[in-house]
């Protein structure tokens, strides 16, 4: 997984809330067998205006030429409410994405963004007000996010602080993974396997 | 300090615990075809292996036809997933009991038969009726697709211990109650989100009474109450149930294993955090009669009035199911049976079902179908006989598939 330190981006002001998991990457694109590609299915319903996905809706926010390349989505209350597909994050970062901000999270969307080492984070709603303002009058906006200070900066002098846990920022920092925060303890699961290889010899199939 | 099964078993499989955060480790991990492509390429992606490729075993069980299993699959997606199960299986060295495997099946019924499910062991699998195994004093249950991943390069967990609950059963069965007569009147008491958190342990006199099968049934609907994982203690019947099954410990190790199994069942003071009892006497046929396993009575019984529950769903339900207030269970027309599933397809359900069907008819306005829960039933020793006996009665009888 990606680590995450400081990231200076290009931020998309996707004024909307409740925005839902089906609405992030809609139910048919689910059939794959991969975790990769589905950036291009990213808000399938609204980014065209073909069902097939060829025909790009020049209206949608995410088409406009000057937010292309972004990396930071400003978003409305209630991001990623609904089901609990974990083809959202990945379509998010398939897409680009590295940070969301937003007022509020679902739970489930939220713990599957720091599984996948995306920064969500939430800032007061006059905070995200003011960064919408300030985005949205200022083509080519960079707002920077500073994890090991808390903070959200933007060029015209806004600067926000936000909470996190310290086991979501350790992991996001060393780009550590569930599995990757596992690993650091590797030893401890050897030493537990030389003695329960010893004691239970019959639940291990290479002895 | 006392202790009940259930901590003994994840006492024996901690291996750290920091900030309420405990890493598990896991003794066997089954894998399929739906929930699994994309732990696989996460491996791929981020250049890891997979730990103990000998401790997973794969079955393709989720997404496959229930006719015709010796042809290619026609649905591409199907066949891509079942394809993409086997290149896996085979890129990561993990043992495949492909379709046309005589040890192929449900992935439930299958663990078990080979021996893989062991008392006192961790079994997980992306399917929530995993909870099954526990039928044979071990720690299973289901989880997703990230922690399938997991489970492939730590041959661990990362779980927060769950809370305790004790079922208790005391009375004896009648002829026509069953194991999943008396799940679904548990589940009828504590509701479908009655064991949220909690790891169920059923124990009393009627479990100790019920075969391994009806065990099975039993801590299978476990996530029917919304509990992580269901289990029984292992007792003799567990232990004679494991005597040379494929995978089962042999010689030296099977004494070993047996002498460590007798200590696993809960000590006799030991605490749970929330204790439920149920008289087996009191329970009659169960009968679900609308769209979650909550909503559920006895076949003597009407079904319910909404006026007098004052619940929003239990009006949405009967609009959905055709049924209305107090009309008795015994006048609900049958549209459809279906006999399979991870809760009821095995040998023993299959027989059971035989011995009443015999010299009788399906009724010309019922479709019934039969979907075993795995193949070697061919080779089973008088299975054929009354498999030929339930596709003459009507009952169409279909390949195996994990429903």
């Amino acid at each position: 997984m990606e680590a995450f330190n400081t990231l200076s981006g290009i931020t998309v002001p996707f004024d909307k809330i409740n925005v839902d998991t089906d609405q992030i990457i809609p139910k048919q694109f689910l059939k794959k067998i991969e975790r990769t590609g589905f950036g291009i299915h990213l808000f399938h319903d609204w980014r065209y205006i073909d069902d097939e996905g060829t025909k790009s809706n020049s209206e949608f926010i995410l088409n406009y030429p000057r937010y292309q390349g972004s990396q930071i989505l400003l978003t409305g209350d209630n991001f990623g409410c609904g089901s609990s597909r974990e083809h959202a994050p990945w379509a998010l970062q398939d897409y680009g994405f590295k940070c969301i901000i937003s007022s509020r999270f679902a739970d489930i969307f939220f713990n599957n963004c720091r599984k996948n080492g995306i920064l969500a984070v939430v800032l007061q709603a006059e905070e995200v007000q003011a960064l919408f303002k300030e985005v949205e009058a200022n083509e080519g906006c960079l707002l920077t996010v500073d994890l090991p200070q808390q903070t959200v900066c933007s060029p015209g002098g806004n600067k926000f602080s936000f909470e996190i846990d310290s086991f979501a920022k350790d992991c996001l920092l060393e780009g550590l993974d569930d599995i990757g925060w596992t690993l650091q303890f590797e030893d401890k699961i050897q030493d537990y396997e030389r003695q329960a290889r010893s004691q239970k010899p019959w639940l291990f199939f290479d002895l | 300090m006392p202790k009940t099964m259930f901590e003994k078993i994840w006492n024996l499989h901690l291996v750290h615990e920091q900030d309420g955060n405990s890493i598990i480790y896991i003794d066997r991990h089954l894998v399929h075809e739906v929930t699994s492509p994309q732990a696989f390429e996460g491996l791929r992606l981020a250049g890891r292996r997979v730990l103990h490729p000998e401790a997973t075993f794969a079955v393709p069980d989720h997404n496959i036809p229930t006719v015709n299993q010796d042809q290619p699959i026609s649905d591409p997606i199907s066949a891509l997933q079942v394809e993409t199960l086997r290149q896996n299986c085979k890129e990561f060295g993990i043992t495949l009991f492909d379709l046309g495997d005589e040890r192929s099946g449900i992935v439930h019924v299958m663990g078990p038969e080979q021996g893989l499910t062991l008392p006192g062991s961790t079994i997980v699998c992306g399917d929530s009726h995993t909870a099954t195994h526990g039928a044979f004093g071990s720690l299973a249950f289901g989880i997703g697709t990230s922690e399938v991943e997991h489970v492939l390069a730590t041959q661990t967990l990362q779980q927060k211990k769950p809370k305790t609950m004790l079922v208790q059963v005391e009375g004896v069965l009648s002829e026509t109650v069953t194991p999943k007569d008396i799940i679904l009147a548990i589940i009828g008491k504590i509701g479908i989100a009655g064991g949220s958190g909690c790891v169920i342990e059923y124990a009393g006199e009627t479990i100790r009474s019920m075969t391994m099968e009806g065990r099975m049934t039993l801590c299978n609907m476990t996530i029917e109450a919304g509990a992580r994982a269901g289990m029984v203690a292992p007792d003799e019947k567990t232990f004679e149930y494991f005597k040379n099954k494929p995978m089962s410990p042999k010689g030296d190790n099977w004494e070993k294993a047996l002498s460590s199994w007798k200590k696993l069942p809960s000590d006799p003071d030991a605490e749970f955090d929330i204790t439920v009892k149920l008289n087996a006497n009191d329970v009659l046929p169960q009968v679900t009669w609308g769209t979650n396993p909550g909503m559920v009575t006895d076949i003597n019984s009407k079904i319910p009035d909404p006026e007098n529950i004052q619940n929003p769903g239990i009006t949405r339900a009967l609009e959905y199911m055709g049924l209305v207030a107090d009309q008795a269970i015994t006048d609900i027309h049958l549209d459809r049976v279906f006999i399979g599933s991870c809760t009821n397809s095995r040998i023993e359900d299959l027989r059971s079902v035989a011995e009443f069907v015999k010299g009788r008819q399906v009724n010309e306005h019922v479709s019934a179908m039969i979907v075993p829960g795995r193949v070697l039933k061919q080779k089973r020793k008088g299975s054929v006989v009354f498999l030929k006996l339930l596709g003459s009665n009507g009952a169409l009888k279909q390949d195996v598939l994990c429903v």
